[in-house]
């Protein structure tokens, strides 16, 4: 019996609108309303509406056999119910037939994985609360935004409690090694790592509609002998990719529906094979040898690694300067500023800095609604620069027993930086259950573990 | 193989972008292995005659010398060694030809310059541009009486007889003419040998004039792209207004990229800036078509809300009082500053100063000073309306009529700083990458299909 693992990713950003330097100071609302829902309506009727509804047929029409797992972010859920919540509804269907699986990530598709442990778990929590909310199942499977995985991610993700989480089979990685067996982490070994098939994946979600692939046209059949022409004792393929791909990618004159139809009902009616969830293979199979990742991986580009969003110096300016503002963030316990926070995080904002697709456009011009990579970091800058501003004003106002934070000295400095770490970490439990905005005039003393003082009395020093 | 190529300007004296562009290519033939014979018209005064040589009986000075190569001066190509280097034959033509000046400007040039009672300037222009022995008269005496006709199409036709001569006499397979003023000579050259002949299209009437050009102009321009069996155009831009505006074959219409010298390494080693803020530097002539309003109206944006910044607007024209009045009027001055005319060095010296160049051009068939401006480590803001913007990567691209976009690039450039530092990364090295060996060798594969269109 060989299992076939269908994960689907889905995710939209909230783009960001043509944002001038002359805007700094008054405007403080920085989404395109109109591109993010336009693109949102498009795909919900090219992609997420009829593919659900193919899925959930097929659900109905073969018991429990068929199954497959989502990836949903808190932006793209956010999105949906704004613009699209007949989606939700869709998703929820399928949610309720117990075939489909969903897993955790952070909320806002973000890098937090690269930069603040800290920041990383309250958006992974942030994105389980939401997926509860909505579907009432706890996701138990940790998949990354962009696959991006590493040792010390790993370990990371088994910190917060995973006993599994999905990586790219990629080729620096693995060596002469099969991603169709679990591995894992080096660093913590309950750590079990399922690896994509990125041959496989890559037929249906890159090379499906491509009439000068030597295999097109791609038909069930053919896709099946290769799945099943695989060594024996390889007992399950992970098939991962984009939810787009069905429709969107692969526009649905291609006959990808028609593919996919075929492949669930051939799969199903094959006694050799059968369909499973990262879950089901977490608790099933025991893993063969440790993975040693030790610079981070994704499932994007030939390089599969960061450099499409970490790569270049603008890219690495912008993550730097937004993941700075962390403490203040929290400090400030604004509703508004948050939010605004979570959708900066998104990895596509600095995607869209990439300097490394001048001349591979196709994949990456996807709904980039900038002319340049130069263009995109500006524009960013601009936004974040906006956000900085309302932050300082926000937190200029806290005040230490009276005194402004900027005229702490000696003493009461130090006293005050043991209050607020205390506070931090209230505020950060706080904020994991979504809790409105919040005076932080009276700050409560606890336990110091956070070293947010430094960075906070260092923005604190400049002067309006 | 070798081509008869009329062009503009040698150095020491480079005065602008054509000569610039001329100067590169035939640097790039003769790597590929191409000999030029390089004919470019030059007024004598100065000038060391002692080269000198009378070509034909038509009585035009004429000066012919030989000129070797460097390796210094072919770009510091490794392949490029001491046995590759060609002779070039280099020939001055006696005629006060000069590039970019239109019929109306020339006279006010040639006013300028010599003070002459009684000429008749407003004689009627043959079309036909035929040669004759009465115009050699004309332009053979010019250093002697100083009589001859301040006319702009005169030259135009006094040039292209002496090309007609020119080509009897020299050996060659080819005709390579670049620019409307040449081509009366390119078409005489190819009537007298029935050689082929290459016009090379660096910017046409439309681009000099916008709507209301110079009929006549046009009509040599027109006659040249088609008697031409092949014309060259710098850019795509420019290959559409070809086909478009003057209804050429777009099969004999190609575009070949120009592209840059690799700079000379010690040019400005420490530059002496005086001023704490960043620079923001238009450079080039003061007129519609380079669009320096829009840099004015964008440098005024960015200084309400940025005062680490100061702007330079190099170069002189006939708008150059309009502009200034015009920063009074917006109340910049005390930021906003001109430098009149700049000449070579102080154009490098210009670069070595500046932090953001902005090339808001309103029409620019191609533009090489954003090239320029990236090999001195510049960053470049240019309009989406100049052909070098089909080429450039590493540039930040903007509609010249948007001012908001031009200002917000600015603001970023000056104030985001990892943005100059990318374009320090990959800018330089992408001008670098753009060797007129390579324009050269499309240049030169052109020339092959013309000579041998079988093949």
């Amino acid at each position: 019996m060989r299992n076939i693992c269908f994960y689907f990713q889905v995710h939209q950003p909230f783009r960001l609108k043509r944002y001038r330097f002359f805007d700094l100071g008054n405007d403080h609302y920085y989404y395109d309303d109109y591109l993010n829902k336009h693109i949102l309506k498009k795909v919900a009727n090219r992609c997420y509406l009829p593919t659900n509804e193919l899925l959930y047929n097929l659900i109905k029409e073969n018991g429990n056999q068929f199954k497959v797992a989502f990836s949903l972010t808190g932006v793209f859920l956010e999105q949906l119910e704004l613009y699209a919540p007949e989606v939700i509804k869709s998703f929820r269907k399928l949610a309720d037939t117990g075939c489909v699986e969903f897993l955790s990530e952070t909320y806002s598709h973000s890098l937090a994985s690269q930069a603040d442990p800290d920041e990383f778990i309250d958006q992974v929590n942030q994105h389980r609360k939401k997926i509860e909310d909505l579907f009432r199942v706890t996701p138990k499977v940790f998949r990354n935004t962009e696959l991006v995985y590493s040792d010390a991610v790993g370990e990371q993700v088994s910190k917060m409690g995973f006993t599994s989480m999905l990586a790219e089979g990629a080729k620096h990685v693995l060596g002469w090694k099969s991603p169709n067996f679990l591995y894992y982490n080096v660093l913590n070994p309950r750590l079990k790592v399922l690896l994509r098939n990125y041959k496989l994946s890559d037929d249906i979600a890159f090379r499906f509609s491509n009439r000068s692939w030597s295999e097109w046209p791609l038909k069930a059949d053919k896709y099946i002998q290769w799945i099943k022409a695989l060594p024996k004792e390889e007992e399950f393929v992970n098939l991962f990719m984009d939810y787009e791909t069905f429709g969107e990618h692969q526009p649905l004159e291609s006959g990808i529906h028609m593919f996919l139809e075929n492949l669930v009902r051939m799969v199903i009616s094959d006694p050799e094979l059968g369909f499973t969830t990262p879950s089901e293979l977490t608790e099933r199979y025991q893993p063969v040898a440790p993975l040693s990742v030790p610079y981070p991986s994704s499932w994007a580009d030939e390089e599969r690694d960061l450099s499409a969003w970490l790569g270049n110096e603008m890219q690495k300016e912008a993550f730097g300067r937004l993941n700075s503002l962390r403490n203040l963030v929290i400090l400030a316990g604004d509703k508004d500023l948050t939010k605004d926070y979570d959708y900066l995080q998104a990895s596509d904002h600095f995607y869209y800095m990439s300097t490394k697709f001048f001349a591979d456009q196709s994949v990456h011009n996807y709904f980039n609604p900038y002319n340049s990579p130069y263009d995109a970091f500006i524009n960013y800058m601009n936004v974040l620069s906006d956000f900085i501003i309302r932050l300082e004003k926000k937190t200029k106002r806290i005040r230490f027993h009276g005194i402004p934070l900027e005229e702490l000295s000696g003493q009461a400095l130090e006293q005050a930086i043991l209050s607020y770490e205390g506070t931090l970490k209230e505020l950060r439990k706080r904020r994991n259950l979504m809790t409105k905005s919040k005076d932080t005039s009276t700050p409560a003393k606890t336990n110091p573990t956070k070293d947010f003082p430094p960075e906070t009395a260092k923005v604190k020093k400049k002067k309006n | 193989m070798r081509v008869l190529m009329f062009g503009w300007e040698f150095p020491p004296h480079i005065s602008g972008g054509l000569g610039t562009a001329c100067y590169g290519l035939t640097r790039g033939l003769a790597f590929r292995d191409v000999d030029v014979i390089f004919a470019v018209p030059k007024a004598y005064g100065d000038e060391d005659q002692s080269n000198v040589r009378l070509i034909g009986a038509s009585q035009v000075p004429v000066r012919k010398r030989s000129f070797v190569f460097k390796n210094d001066l072919v770009t510091n190509h490794e392949n490029f060694t001491e046995e590759r280097s060609r002779e070039l034959v280099y020939i001055e033509i006696g005629s006060r030809l000069v590039p970019y000046l239109s019929p109306e400007e020339f006279e006010q040039y040639i006013r300028d310059r010599v003070i002459e009672e009684d000429y008749s300037w407003s004689r009627p222009i043959d079309r036909e541009i035929p040669a004759t022995a009465t115009l050699t008269d004309v332009i053979g005496t010019i250093d002697f009486t100083g009589k001859y006709g301040p006319d702009l199409m005169q030259e135009v036709s006094n040039y292209a007889l002496v090309a007609s001569e020119i080509a009897l006499e020299n050996d060659f397979d080819i005709i390579h003419a670049h620019d409307w003023l040449t081509y009366p000579a390119g078409i005489a050259a190819k009537k007298s040998s029935g050689k082929p002949l290459v016009v090379h299209v660096h910017a046409t009437e439309f681009d000099r004039t916008g709507e209301n050009y110079n009929t006549i102009v046009f009509d040599i321009e027109k006659a040249g792209m088609e008697v031409a069996d092949l014309v060259i155009t710098v850019s795509n831009l420019t290959r559409n207004i070809v086909i478009k505006r003057y209804g050429i074959d777009p099969k004999k219409v190609v575009t070949v990229y120009n592209a840059v010298e690799s700079g000379n390494e010690n040019r400005i080693d420490q530059p002496v800036k005086s001023v704490e803020e960043k620079v923001v530097t238009f450079l080039g002539r003061i007129t519609y078509q380079k669009g320096p309003e829009y840099f004015m109206e964008a440098a005024a944006k960015v200084l309400k809300h940025a005062d680490n910044v100061r702007f330079v607007m190099a170069g002189s024209g006939d708008l150059l009082r309009k502009m200034i009045r015009y920063a009074a009027r917006l109340g910049i001055t005390e930021k906003f500053h001109f430098t009149d005319f700049l000449k070579g060095p102080e154009v490098d010296l210009m670069f070595s100063l500046s932090d953001v160049y902005v090339m808001p051009s309103v029409s620019e068939p191609f533009g090489i000073s954003p090239l320029e401006a990236m090999r001195s480590n510049v960053p470049v803001i240019i309009s989406k309306q100049s052909g070098v913007s089909e080429v450039l990567k590493h540039a930040i691209k903007i509609d010249f009529w948007d001012v908001d976009a031009m200002a917000d690039a600015i603001y970023g450039l000056v104030t985001y700083e990892s943005l100059p530092t990318m374009f320090r990364q990959f800018g330089k090295e992408e001008v670098e990458n753009m060797k007129w060996e390579n324009a050269a060798l499309q240049i030169k594969n052109c020339y092959i299909k013309l000579l041998y269109p079988s093949s």
